[in-house]
């Protein structure tokens, strides 16, 4: 039984349509996050849970009950904002403390939860301090254990992080998906950065253009992508057109190479993906298809290295890791790529 | 936004014109009102055609320059020079140029006749010439407090130190730093300013009336004793004078904002 | 700095220099002319100190006119801050279009300059005895302002009123931009916390604006305290009020002391230097969570 259901979401702004049947259960205490470039709808969504937006039509019940028509002081939600949202006038513990002061509870009450929740978050000194005092990724910490405070039956995450630079960004993202697997609370998480929500996500939701393109494990929607647009959008990819021969048993023409697909593909043509690590420098056990290649550039990245090459007149990225007994090819170099028919995704819409 | 909401904002927005309207509304019918039956402009005749009126506004008007000279020449190097090297000291200078809202102008006219007057050190007073420079810089002072926040918001937007370090490397002097490098920068808020001070000086009683000089807001003043219709057509054309000022206001800022684009 | 080398005249100890004909300017004719009404207030005819011209202000008609003064310039400034801040803020919270708000800026731009002589002209072509306002309701509903609604332009609400059109404006000019930095996502922080409107406005939204309140508090009083022209040309002599009295007092010495003069406005500056001394103080409480 879903904790967190949406069904049939729809918003439009006038005529501008930017949420479209968008469906989602969240089960109790699982961390969603919301992926999609800018303008996808995926705040929207969020803000029509938190009550900020209300839906066009469409349900969102949380534990059952239907919260669509209530105001967001009703709706015992916690959310974090993009940044600055800590209250200035007040300090930190006075932000931290703000929802239950709100909900009319005692000064020790108030105190205990505080100094909890500032433990909690890593800053238990830092109660007497105004905001503008404190580093981004601090302000939004305390707005992380001010959203918690209250004891909210759902998180909302609103891009929390993309305001903080890169260090911070990385150790912050751990910190609150430590925290929120410690309180065990349902989260929604909204973010543009693909390795943020593959890296902390128990489910990912891919969106596009107001539509919930896929939904699933980061696993699955990094290493099996339904759509065109969620393989591109989530990690590095290399797309080949292959010309199909026999579309039932899934034989393909890749590069002027057969190769056989797991699954039976349809038209003349198909398009074929596959991840810079899924190809191999060289022949390897299992690996079926090997594909002639020139090397055109090569880029040490430190523990990796991306080569760049050419197949058949398609530009392919590959990775390999860096050994030191190993240089790496030459640009102009003519090498052999191989790889398992396996690792290739077949792309549709 | 809730209805509830809405229909206050309203309410206080309908509230608040109604009342900045009618007295303009009033004003205006009054000043037309000059023919018994009619609405005529014979007010605003009688008003133009009246000798004093054309000299005491010609000597507002003179005096309002020679304010905004002043206040250009006094404020743009001493704002240029506080940003450039002495920061540290920019609270404080930004507190003597607010002191002339504090310190009501009566106050500060009082003491120049009492400090200038013919029996004292500096006799201002003594002279024709001596009591129009007085009022040309007491109306500098009133102007301070606009000119020099005008001037200062204008130095935030450019660089002024690596200008600076830019034109003394081209072997520029300070004169020519100021007047050739630092003045066109910051033209539009010079001129913002300078309109503001003209809105100021063109109306102003006060100073004029004790200092007895021949200025248009003393004119007005006693015209509107006297006569009973031409005061209203003063007045619409004071108001007339005051909005002008505001829209090239609004339009120097506009104009500079374009400029700024454009870069 | 790279100026040194340059140009040797200007070595680091003369940089103050820059600042001599600003100082001096100043000094002459700004502190000078105070200072000299300051020490003037504690002087008697020969020049010796004496508190007694300040004594001398609680006689005759000198106390009730600072307190029909004061009076005045608290009730615009307060009835101008609320007004000024409803109006401003119905439009920066979308309660009306947002497309009014640039010509409201630029009417309060006209209107708060709009003081003065003209101003005190509009008003009695609006509320004075043959004013249209008057005229309007006396034809129309046989309403008498005077007689029927106590009001007369001659009077304390008269000039109260005729205030506000400069008070007003000068609130929209300082608020708006105060009330456009409330971020929405406070808004929202708040209310997703469970907070009501008003606990939002109690609790976060008015104490951040508190100093800019505050401090538009101080400026509209003393812009109404120490108005002259506007009363003088709609009242003549008929209200008795501070700035008034002085003026009389500079033109034709109806106190016949001088230095009571001198006290007179002496009084003036420290009404609206008590003013903006408690503002700042209560600024520099209100803003401990400043930079």
């Amino acid at each position: 039984m879903a904790f967190l259901e949406l069904s049939h979401l729809e918003k439009s702004f006038g005529s501008n349509r930017v949420v479209k049947d968008f469906n989602l259960d969240v089960g109790q205490g699982e961390f969603i996050s919301l992926l999609g470039p800018s303008g996808c709808g995926k705040t929207t969504v969020l803000r029509m849970v938190a009550g900020f937006e209300t839906p066009s039509s469409g349900a969102i019940r949380i534990g059952g009950t239907d919260v669509v028509g209530k105001r967001p002081n009703q709706r015992n939600i916690g959310m974090v904002f993009q940044a600055y949202a800590l209250f200035p006038n007040m300090t930190v513990a006075e932000n931290v403390g703000f929802g239950l002061k709100i909900k009319g509870k005692g000064r020790d009450e108030i105190a205990a939860r505080v100094t909890e929740m500032l433990r909690l978050i890593g800053l238990p000194d830092l109660g007497g301090r105004y905001p503008f005092q404190l580093s981004g990724g601090q302000q939004q910490r305390v707005a992380l254990a001010r959203a918690l405070a209250p004891k909210p039956e759902v998180l909302l995450l609103d891009e929390p992080l993309s305001a903080l630079d890169a260090k911070v960004r990385v150790s912050l993202r751990n910190e609150i998906r430590e925290i929120q697997r410690e309180l065990g609370i349902t989260t929604i998480f909204v973010t543009h950065d693909q390795e943020e929500a593959l890296s902390i996500s128990d489910r990912i939701v891919v969106m596009n253009g107001g539509i919930a393109d896929q939904v699933g494990p980061p696993f699955e929607i990094y290493n099996r992508p339904t759509t065109r647009f969620v393989a591109n959008f989530v990690g590095q990819l290399n797309a080949f057109t292959a010309t199909v021969e026999d579309g039932a048993a899934g034989r393909v023409r890749l590069a002027g190479v057969p190769v056989t697909l797991p699954a039976p593909v349809s038209g003349g043509s198909v398009d074929l993906a596959a991840r810079p690590e899924a190809l191999y420098l060289g022949r390897r056990e299992g690996n079926d298809v090997v594909l002639p290649a020139t090397v055109r550039d090569v880029h040490f990245l430190g523990s990796v290295i991306r080569i760049g090459a050419d197949v058949a007149g398609m530009q392919v990225a590959l990775d390999t890791f860096n050994r030191a007994d190993q240089p790496p090819p030459a640009p102009g170099a003519v090498v052999e790529l191989s790889l398992s028919s396996r690792d290739l995704i077949v792309l549709g819409g | 936004m809730s209805l509830w909401g809405r229909l206050t904002g309203w309410i206080v927005l309908i509230f608040g014109l109604t009342y900045f309207a009618l007295p303009l509304l009033g004003l205006t019918e009054f000043s037309l009102k000059a023919r018994r039956g009619v609405y005529s402009l014979d007010a605003y005749a009688k008003v133009i055609a009246d000798p004093e009126f054309q000299a005491t506004f010609g000597y507002s008007v003179m005096m309002a320059l020679v304010t905004i000279v002043l206040g250009i020449l006094i404020v743009v190097p001493t704002a240029f020079w506080v940003r450039l090297k002495m920061p540290w000291a920019r609270p404080y200078v930004e507190f003597i140029t607010l002191m002339p809202l504090v310190i009501p102008a009566i106050v500060i006219v009082f003491g120049y006749i009492r400090l200038y007057n013919t029996s004292s050190w500096l006799p201002m007073t003594g002279s024709i010439m001596g009591t129009n420079l007085l009022l040309a810089f007491g109306y500098t002072i009133l102007a301070l407090p606009y000119m020099y926040r005008a001037v200062d918001t204008g130095l935030r937007t450019i660089d002024v130190a690596t200008l600076t370090e830019a034109a003394q490397s081209l072997g520029a002097g300070w004169v020519t730093i100021l007047g050739r490098v630092i003045l066109p920068n910051v033209i539009p808020a010079v001129l913002s300013g300078a309109f503001l001070t003209f809105a100021i000086v063109i109306g102003e009683f006060t100073l004029a009336a004790l200092l007895d000089r021949p200025a248009f807001g003393p004119y007005l003043q006693r015209i509107g004793a006297n006569k009973p219709y031409e005061p209203f057509a003063l007045a619409v054309i004071a108001f007339g004078i005051t909005w002008a000022c505001m829209g090239l206001i609004q339009l120097v800022t506009r104009f500079s904002k374009h400029s700024k684009v454009a870069r | 700095m790279s100026t040194a080398s340059t140009a040797p005249r200007r070595r680091l100890p003369l940089t103050w220099l820059g600042l001599l004909p600003f100082v001096i300017f100043v000094t002459l004719f700004l502190v000078l002319p105070t200072m000299y009404i300051v020490i003037g207030a504690f002087q008697d005819r020969d020049g010796g100190f004496t508190l007694q011209n300040l004594r001398d202000l609680n006689t005759g008609t000198i106390p009730s006119s600072y307190w029909i003064s004061i009076k005045i310039s608290v009730a615009s400034s307060a009835l101008g801050c609320l007004i000024g801040f409803g109006m401003a803020a119905a439009v920066v919270f979308g309660a009306v279009p947002k497309t009014i708000k640039a010509p409201l800026m630029t009417f309060s731009g006209v209107a708060s300059n709009f003081a003065g002589v003209p101003l005190a002209f509009a008003f009695l072509a609006t509320f004075g005895p043959v004013g249209l306002v008057t005229l309007f309701l006396r034809n129309n509903f046989g309403i008498v302002l005077q007689r029927d609604l106590g009001f007369s332009i001659l009077s304390f609400w008269g000039l109260t009123v005729t205030y506000l059109f400069f008070q007003i404006p000068l609130m929209i000019l300082i608020i708006t931009p105060a009330l456009e930095g409330l971020r929405r996502e406070w808004k929202e922080a708040a209310e997703v916390l469970g907070a009501t409107t008003a606990q939002y406005w109690r609790m976060v939204a008015f104490p951040i604006l508190f100093p800019s309140l505050l401090g538009t508090f101080a400026l509209l009083f003393a812009n109404a305290f120490g108005a002259v022209a506007t009363a003088i040309a709609l009242t003549g002599s008929a209200l008795n009020i501070v700035p008034i009295q002085l003026f009389a007092q500079i033109r034709g010495d109806v106190l016949g002391n001088p230095n009571l003069g001198y006290a007179m406005a002496f009084g003036m500056i420290v009404v609206t230097a008590i003013a903006n001394i408690v503002y700042i103080w209560l600024r520099i409480r209100a803003e401990r969570w400043m930079k």
